[in-house]
This record gives C-alpha cells, structure tokens and sequence, in this order.
C-alpha cells in the first residue's frame, strides 16, 4: 500500500507538471497581453510593469520563474487586481467553489444511487419508469438552463427560495439543484444497470437462499458490488461538476473561483491562470487518486500493489 | 381395436433389453420410514415474451428423514426449478406456482409469504448451488457469509458464531480456518469454494440440503471428494439430501433412491437398485443407456434421439412418445398412470399396462 502511494505520488506531480507546462504554453501562444486594454498607459509604463511582472524577458526564463512559483507555491499578485495575489484569489474562492462541488457530488451520489437501485428493484415498474423518465430529462437539460428556469419559478414566481448569492443553507439549494441533476441523472442510470446485472448473479441467489432480510441482502450483498461502476465515473464526473460549477456561479452570482478563473482568461492575467489551473489540476489528480483508493476497499479483487507470491 | 391401440408403433426398434450388470453399486440397506418433505402434484409456470412455460408439469415425491434422493433428468426438465420452489426461490411474477403443495413437515411451504419463507430459507432447509465460482459474494470476507445467516436466525454473539464457523469450516476440511475466515472468495480454488459453501449451507443446521448440480463445475477429483464429504455430513448430522444432477455416476455413488425427470414430471422413481437395474421407463433406460462406459469398447455414446418436447405447449399424452422406441398410439394421447412396481419403486409408462406388449422385461 506505501509503495503505492508513493508511487502515484510521483505520478500525480508529473502529471500536474504536464498540465502546468502546456496550461503555459497555450496561455502564451494566444495573442494578447494583460495591458492591452489600457490604452491611455504610455510606453515608458507599459516597459516597467511589463518588467515588472517578467513579461520582458525570453519565454523559457518566464517558464523557469513560474515553474519556481509553483514549487513554492506562491504565484505572486494577479495583475489586474496588483494589491492581491494569486494565493489570496484562491483562498477566498475555492472554499466557495469547493463547497458547491462536493454538496452537488454528495446529492448526486445519495439521490442517484437511490433512485437507481429502487429502480432496479421494481424492474420495469412504475418507479422504474419514472426514475428513467428523469434521467432522460436529467441527462438532456443543461444545467443552465435548468439554473434559470429554477431562478425563474422557484424564487421569482413562487418566491420560495432566494434566487441568487451565497450565504445561508437555503441559497445553497437552488444551484445544487441545477448543477446535481445531470450527475444524479447519470449515476441513477448506472446504478440501475450494474444493480440489475448484479441482481440476477448466484451469490444474490445464495444471499436469498440464507433467509437474510431483504435490506441486508441490497445493501450488503448487492450494491456494493453494483457500485464498482459509479467509482469509475466518479473520477471523470468530479473534474465535470467542478468545472460546472463556474457557469452555475455566474448565473447564481456565487463568488466562488469561477468568476476569478473567467476573468483572468479574457484578460491574460497570467499569474491568476497559472495560479488556479495548477491549483485545480491539483486537485483533481488528488480525487482521481482518492477514487482508486476507494476502488480497492470496495473489491477486495482489485489489488493496489502485487504482494510477494500472488501471481 | 384394443390390440391396435396397445401395439407398438415399430416393432422393428423393440425389444432391447437394457440390464445392465450389478457390479459397481455399493449397497445399502438403510429403509427410511419418516416423511420429510412430500411434494405433491407440483405445477409451476413462467411468464415469458414467448408465453407461458410450464416447467413443472405435476411433480409428485417423497423424501425421507435421513435419504439422499437424487432427481436426474436432462437439461430443461425441471430439476432446478424443483429444488427452487421447494427453496422458495422462484422468481415472481414471472414464475408461478399454479397447483399443488410442498409439505416440510406437513407445513405447507408454497402458502408461506416471503417473511415466513425466510425462516425456512437457510434455517430447515439449505441450498447448494451449482458453481462455487460465482456463488459466493466477490466482495465479502468468507466470515462473513458463513456467519451472517447464522447471526440472522439464531441469537448468537459474534464470537459465538465465528467458532462455530471455524468449526465447520474444519468439518468441511479447510486448513487454518481462523486464517481463512478473513479472506475473499477469490483466495480460495474451486473446490475450496464448494467446500465454504457447503459449510454456509449447513451452518444453521438444516434438515434437508438440496444441492443443484454440486459437482458439475468441478474437476473429477474434486468431484470424488466432494461427494464424499456429503456421504460424511449425512452420517453425522442425519440431514436428507436432493441431489440435483444428469451426472449418473455421482447419483451411483450417493443417492439411496432416484427420481427421474422428463419434461416437466416425474416419470420414474424408486430405490437407487431398482432404477439401475431393472429400469422401467424407457427413458430412465436411454439415459442409462448412453452413459460411457469403460468395460465394453463401444467408441460412440449411444444417445437418446431427437429433443424433449416444448414446454410452451406440452403433449397431451407421453411427452418421450416422440422419441420413445416403443411409442403406441395411446401414448401420443392420454398420459398414463403411475404404476406401482414395489413399495419404492414406480413408474410413468404405458408400458406397464397389462394389454401393452412387453418390451422391457426383466421379470
């Protein structure tokens, strides 16, 4: 298991350090620069803040300044906004974006799992073909339109919820929502699938031939085993929901990292790009590496390193 | 008219006789007396897109304290949906029991609901299924599927039940059980597997075992010792066993009686002595028939020709008529009675009317 996790640990930093490199190179391959919009700056401040910043000198002195900055973690002050950096961006939107990704994924996981293995156990019952009918709809609805048909009924006309911002548990439930449905769609579709597959399995039959409650025997014998798919998606879907949540923080005027990640790109804020795309790859190889961990606990088949003697 | 009626259809293909030498059958001389399980004109039905099968068409037998009787029949005949409606197992709404009981002890199993069920399912009467290769959860530790029915039905501590776990793995010859108990069905090999799976079987301590098929998906020396182990079980627990199989060496080497099976009946049935040899249904003699054999050089097996009828929409009649070397027009008709040869031994079969000609005789 620590050889593993070493392993994978090296891993993980090539690959943020792949992303990172290209991140620079596409970045610096579109034309622009952070200053264009000032028009009104003269030459003489453009140079210095422009040396300022490093812009002067060759790209490859650039890359090795900011690979520097990612080892230490210090992506310096974002340009746009020069009495605030990157670090302190990051701090104030990621917990915002993070909390919104992770109650999206736990609603997800929870409403998905349950509408599919219900689904499952009524095969082709009524509940069956309801919970498919809303993964259909689920799955085909973007989130922002679901985001602002949510904002245009829920909170104008009915005035139930709040329609916008972030700062109690009720204005949480209304971008949950939209950005949960797709996710709980796909995963309620996959559990029903994998559910029913397991379902007609021998060991469900032994499982049934013990005399066991029906409860035991779903929750023990069958959904662990069905629940190897939605591990493997879980990964993939992560990177989906985090990133969706940018969309969702705009309509919903969440002041999470979106609006900061948007922003940066239209304006080459360089500093700020670099900053939260390593920060979020980061994060992301993190969870991908969390989802293997977890692949192995649930099936014991699975191994994470070879022992000595297994084939 | 009557002789018409009665007359062979081919006389040509009648005649062959089918003893077969008395050598390699151990004998036992248990009689069993006490009725355990009475199953009685069982009808069972599964709905399908292509309509309605009727798997068991009027099973009827006994089974006795401390028996092994081993039903026998071909692929599709109904054997496993026996053992299933016995154990409760059928798959509803598809499947359907449309007639008859099921007494466990003259309790009727099939007017049980699922809850009452379960307090059979496991406790009086265990299953062994076909291959261990998939009958044990992939997922969990084999401690855990051994104990978790015991610690279901019984008020037994944790402890208590992991002994009796170890115990019984021992019985069933698992080396270092305590080791084992924490370890996943994927560490053990197949016959260890059927081994662990006995040992769930048996750990409520039933009074009847049925295996479906238990030997089929194991290699022939794993077979040998298998069945064994049940022969060991039987005599120190007493436990009645159906033995589910189209393996006539395996129903040689254990049952003490035979029902034979052909489309959805019972169609022969007595003492494992009277079935082998002096078999009374011409299919119980085809199937004997066409067992290889190693004592007469015969390269090719001697099948039964042609395929057992459509359960879709049974014949009438016999349903061997089609295939049935002694086939009379009475046969295509009407259904014959059971007859009673001897106190164990009975049998489906026009044949056995006093107008028919006799064809198989060993009398």
């Amino acid at each position: 298991m620590a050889i593993y996790i070493v392993k994978r640990f090296f891993m993980m930093i090539a690959t943020i350090l792949i992303i990172a490199t290209l991140t620079f190179f596409l970045m610096h391959s579109i034309p622009g620069s952070p200053f264009d919009e000032e028009r009104t700056s003269n030459p003489t401040i453009q140079a210095n803040l422009e040396k300022f910043y490093k812009l002067d000198q060759p790209t490859h002195v650039q890359y090795a300044h900011y690979l520097k900055s990612i080892a230490t973690f210090d992506f310096g002050p974002s340009i746009k906004k020069p009495n605030e950096s990157v670090n302190k961006l990051l701090a104030r939107g990621f917990p915002i974006s993070f909390e919104l990704g992770m109650v999206t994924i736990l609603v997800a996981v929870i409403s998905g799992i349950t509408l599919g293995t219900f689904a499952a156990l009524r095969h082709n019952g009524i509940i069956d073909y309801a919970a498919m009918a809303f993964a259909v709809v689920g799955i085909s609805v973007p989130n922002f339109v679901l985001a602002t048909v949510l904002i245009q009924q829920v909170a104008v006309n009915w005035n139930l919820l709040p329609p916008a911002t972030w700062s109690s548990p009720l204005h949480m439930i209304l971008p949950t929502l939209a950005l949960a449905t797709g996710p709980t769609a796909i995963i309620a579709r996959l559990t029903r699938s994998s559910m029913l597959e397991v379902l007609t399995q021998d060991y469900m039959k032994m499982a049934r031939a013990k005399g066991l409650s029906p409860m035991r025997i779903v929750l023990r014998h069958a959904l662990r085993n069905a629940l190897m798919p939605i591990v493997t998606i879980m990964g993939t879907m992560l990177a989906g929901i985090l990133t969706g949540t940018f969309v969702i923080e705009k309509i919903f005027a969440i002041p999470g990292m979106g609006k900061y990640f948007v922003e940066s790109i239209n304006n080459r804020d360089y500093p700020v790009i670099m900053g939260s795309t390593v920060f979020y790859s980061a994060f992301l190889v993190f969870m991908l590496f969390l989802v293997d961990i977890v692949y192995g606990f649930l099936d014991p088949r699975i191994k994470l390193h070879r022992k000595e003697g297994d084939a | 008219m009557e002789d018409r009626k009665f007359a062979p259809i081919d006389e040509n293909q009648g005649g062959t006789a089918i003893a077969s030498e008395p050598k390699r059958l151990r004998k036992r001389t248990k009689t069993f007396t006490d009725v355990m399980l009475s199953v009685q004109d069982l009808h069972v039905s599964f709905k399908t897109f292509g309509g309605e099968v009727q798997a068991l068409r009027g099973v009827s037998f006994n089974l006795y304290k401390g028996e092994t009787l081993a039903i026998v029949g071909e692929s599709g005949c109904g054997k496993s949906v026996t053992a299933n409606t016995i154990m409760g197992l059928i798959p509803k709404p598809a499947g359907r029991i449309k007639n008859g009981k099921v007494l466990f002890k003259g309790k009727d199993l099939t007017k049980l609901d699922k809850s009452e069920m379960r307090k059979v399912q496991g406790v009086d009467i265990s299953m062994i299924f076909q291959d261990p290769m998939t009958a044990l959860n992939p997922t969990l530790k084999i401690g855990e599927q051994l104990t978790e029915g015991l610690r279901t039905h019984q008020k037994v501590s944790k402890a208590e039940a992991r002994e009796k776990a170890i115990k019984l793995l021992e019985v069933v010859g698992i080396p270092n059980p305590e080791e084992r108990m924490k370890q996943y069905p994927h560490q053990f090999s197949g016959g260890m597997r059927q081994r662990i799976v006995i040992a769930i079987a048996l750990i409520c301590e039933p009074e009847l075992l049925i295996a479906d098929e238990p030997t089929t998906a194991l290699d022939v020396t794993i077979q040998a010792q298998i069945l064994e182990l049940f022969e060991e079980i039987q005599e120190r627990t007493g436990v009645s066993i159906i033995l589910i199989t189209h393996d006539l060496g395996v129903v040689a080497k254990i049952a003490d009686r035979i029902a034979v099976m052909y489309a959805g009946k019972v169609i022969e049935i007595g003492d494992k002595r009277e079935v082998f040899y002096t078999p009374q249904h011409p299919y119980t003699n085809g199937l004997l028939a066409s067992v290889p054999r190693l004592d007469l050089k015969e390269e090719e097996l001697q099948p039964i020709e042609g395929t057992p009828p459509d359960l879709f929409s049974p014949p009438n009649g016999c349903p061997f008529t089609a295939r049935c070397p002694f086939a009379m027009e009475v046969c295509e008709r009407v259904y014959p009675a059971t007859t009673g040869l001897s106190e164990t031994h009975a049998v489906d079969c026009w044949l056995q009317d006093e107008r028919a000609k006799q064809v198989i005789g060993h009398n």
